[in-house]
């Protein structure tokens, strides 16, 4: 039997630098506030897509997986779950927002008057 | 140095002091009776240390039957609050005692009572069933156990030190965050589930692997028990609804730890979005606990009418089907918090489609009975029950899908009655059910069957006195969560009815207490010698009664469905002079039991209590522990100990033996 490919540390080695590269960014991004709002969010979140990928490559092996049938079946479950509680959360709570009477600052505002807040 | 403890935290309420000191001196008994008997090491390398699954099983069990007890004192106080708190009458706890009462019983019954006895049963079945000696991660599953056990602790620990949650089982926000829940309640709440929780998400992987990894040669999917079937859909969802709750959890636990504001109503915070995470993973979790029942039922109703399971291969589809249409109505607990029209038509549709394969299953287990020869044992009887009960259940739940019908009896009582249908008629009859049939299996000898039909009488009766009237209390206007109401609403002759059904209950749990009693005492006129107390179909009947450590000394090879059914039927067939091929034996490879899961469940507690009470210090240490306990585990390599070809023979000669005598 030759060595198992799982014995070589090197890739858990890169991808642990590679996450905590990633983290410290997000940090200093919003830390610094170096740019608009808005734009600081888009690059966040690209930011953690990039690090689940990593940790999906380096960590999970998700390269390795073609020749485990159930690997796959379960990631794309997780795929699924995962991106429907997103996007139907999103759904339901911009739905929610719409249905609202008052604008949320104005709710924010009432709380901080009547309710000592 | 102690944070917010101090020792006003420790003064109470007559009714709770009650309690505290009822509960101390049950301890106190436990350790007088371990120290007289001097079973102290017994009980640690016998038990608390062991990785087999089957005692790990059973020590689920017993923790749940205690928080089951607790829970059902819960559930009293309630009932008799109910029937007597009405006009001048102030009942027997004041309205914030109720609160924290209501909370407690609703945690406790699903996530200790519920979660507990389910692990508790697949721990002792799954492996058994599938060919297996052990789970995918003994150690793992040791420290799972533990977990729930060190999350079971803190909550009755906020009997006697400070307070529990008076927010509902849910703690929705913003009444749980810190601006209306400064003390302790809501912190216990929330760091007891996120202990056992991450507890039951460690189980749910490694049953997941156990299922998919470790069945016995030539058991393909299709041709396991449908229980393993029902387990494989239930551990899915654990695997992917627990992160949500924990998720969810840690957020609320931000907010209130530090002046976070993720679910507060200002700065941004949005209460709702709690409401919605914790459904999306509250609504897969009903199902976690109700998909392994219809396993269990699936598994009876074979047995004991004598046939195969009507429909294999729809009762397969009907639990991949729930599995996955589970994750797409949570929606519908909150139908009325605002959302427009298209979102709550979809959930409402949704929910009305996850009911068709549940009724799929229902003709199911109806058909396998058609024409079969029945034998009406406990088992048996409690899935009769079920059947009945959980019908209605289902179809009151039906009727709620239905967001303008569910806008009147939102958080009434109908919807109380509605919930229990299901989950006492579903859930804890169905575990009921596999605790009675699996009972010899697990133990060595049979239970009592009249005594445990006088319980199932009692249970089935005394639900029915209790939850029927809350559902005409509901139509009646009743909300949930009443401490008081008034004289002129003329409810309290239902409240009453109520009382007296959970009486009958409480009667229904007496007998069963009486039944293990009675059975344990009789035990050497009552011991199953077979190994196959019911004529059994599935593998775990095909070994001793206990199951020896090692489950199989050889790993059995499978063909069919009803695997032990199959050998038996080639048994019968075979020419009987033919002598049996001398088994070959090999040494078998068997964890060495160790403590160190223990060790982990004991710091967690530490983090947990410390966070609690503020004491950050005595959460550090906790924190620390668990990383160097895991460090101090994963470097030891002697984990395995061996068992021997000699003692092998010697016990399956022993029970071939008294299997031949019996």
């Amino acid at each position: 039997m030759s060595t198992p490919a799982h014995a070589s540390t090197k890739p858990y080695i890169i991808g642990f630098v590679l996450s905590l590269l990633l983290t410290t960014e997000a940090y200093i991004l919003t830390t610094s506030h170096s740019f608009a709002t808005g734009t600081i969010i888009i690059i966040v979140l690209v930011l953690a897509i990039v690090q689940l990928l990593v940790q999906l490559f380096f960590f999970l092996h998700l390269d390795r997986m073609a020749k485990t049938p159930w690997n796959i079946l379960m990631f794309v479950f997780m795929a699924f779950t995962v991106s429907l509680v997103i996007f139907a959360s999103l759904w339901i709570m911009k739905n929610l927002d719409y249905g609202h009477t008052h604008p949320a600052e104005q709710t924010s505002q009432y709380l901080k008057n009547n309710e000592d807040l | 140095m102690f944070g917010r403890l101090n020792f006003e935290a420790l003064v109470h309420d007559p009714i709770t002091m009650g309690g505290i000191v009822g509960a101390a001196l049950a301890i106190l008994a436990i350790i007088f009776f371990l120290t007289y008997f001097k079973k102290w090491t017994w009980l640690y390398k016998e038990w608390l240390t062991s990785l087999d699954p089957k005692k790990i099983g059973v020590m689920y069990i017993l923790a749940a039957t205690v928080m089951l007890l607790r829970g059902l004192a819960d559930a009293v106080m309630m009932r008799v609050q109910q029937a007597t708190s009405v006009g001048s009458h102030q009942g027997i706890v004041s309205a914030d005692t109720f609160q924290q009462v209501f909370s407690a019983h609703g945690t406790i019954m699903i996530f200790f009572v519920a979660m507990g006895f389910m692990f508790g049963i697949l721990n002792l079945i799954v492996p058994l069933q599938i060919g297996a000696r052990d789970v995918a991660f003994p150690f793992m599953n040791s420290a799972s156990f533990w977990l729930y056990i060190a999350g079971a602790l803190l909550v009755n620990l906020s009997l006697a030190v400070g307070e529990f949650s008076a927010a509902g089982w849910l703690a929705y926000p913003p009444l749980s965050e810190l601006a209306y829940s400064p003390g302790v309640g809501v912190d216990y709440w929330i760091w007891s589930l996120q202990i056992a929780g991450i507890g039951s998400l460690l189980s749910g992987v490694n049953f997941l692997v156990t299922i998919i990894k470790m069945r016995a040669p030539g058991m393909t999917m299709m041709k396991m028990p449908i229980f393993v079937w029902s387990v494989l859909g239930a551990m899915s969802l654990v695997a992917f609804a627990f992160p949500i709750l924990t998720a969810t959890l840690g957020m609320l636990g931000l907010d209130r730890l530090m002046g976070m504001h993720f679910f507060t109503s200002t700065l941004g915070g949005n209460p709702m979005m709690y409401v919605n995470l914790i459904w999306a993973w509250g609504h897969p979790e009903v199902y976690i606990l109700i998909l392994p029942a219809f396993g269990i039922f699936s598994e009876l109703v074979a047995t004991f009418s004598g046939k195969r399971l009507f429909g294999y291969k729809s009762m397969v589809i009907a639990l991949m089907s729930i599995t996955i249409l589970s994750f797409l109505v949570w929606l519908h607990h909150f139908f009325t918090m605002g959302a427009g029209v298209d979102v709550n038509t979809f959930f409402g549709i949704m929910t009305m489609i996850i009911a068709v394969p549940t009724g799929v299953k229902v003709f199911n287990w109806l058909f396998t009975m058609y024409r079969g020869r029945i034998r009406f044992t406990t088992p048996m009887l409690w899935f009769l029950g079920f059947v009945t009960t959980f019908t209605i259940g289902g179809m009151t739940g039906v009727l709620m899908s239905l967001p303008a019908v569910d806008f009147q009896v939102h958080n009434s009582l109908f919807l109380v009655a509605h919930f229990h249908n299901v989950i006492i008629g579903g859930v804890l009859f169905g575990y009921f059910a596999g605790l009675s049939y699996w009972f010899p299996k697990i133990t060595g000898f049979r239970l009592n069957e009249k005594l445990g039909k006088i319980a199932f009488w009692c249970w089935l009766i005394g639900f029915l006195l209790a939850f029927l009237p809350l559902y005409a209390l509901g139509m009646m206007g009743a909300t949930r969560r009443l401490d008081h109401y008034d004289a002129s609403q003329g409810w309290q002759w239902l409240f009453i009815i109520a009382a007296v059904g959970v009486v009958v209950i409480c009667a229904g749990v007496a007998f069963q207490v009486l039944q293990l009693v009675v059975s344990v005492l009789q035990r050497k006129s009552r011991l199953d010698l077979t190994g196959d107390t019911w004529n059994g179909r599935t593998l775990e009947w095909s070994v001793s009664s206990p199951a020896p450590e090692y489950n199989f000394a050889i790993i059995p090879t499978v063909s069919e469905r009803d695997a032990f059914w199959v050998q038996k039927q080639a048994l019968a067939a075979a020419d009987p002079n033919a002598k049996p091929a001398k088994p070959n034996y090999l040494p078998i490879h068997m964890p060495k039991n160790t403590g160190l899961g223990m060790v982990i469940a004991g710091f967690a507690f530490l983090v947990g209590f410390g966070l609690i009470w503020h004491i950050w210090w005595l959460a550090i240490i906790g924190f620390v522990g668990i990383v160097v306990t895991l460090v101090v585990r994963s470097l030891d390599e002697d984990t395995e100990h061996v068992i021997p070809v000699s003692e092998i023979i010697e016990l399956e000669t022993k029970f071939a033996e008294a299997r031949s005598q019996a």
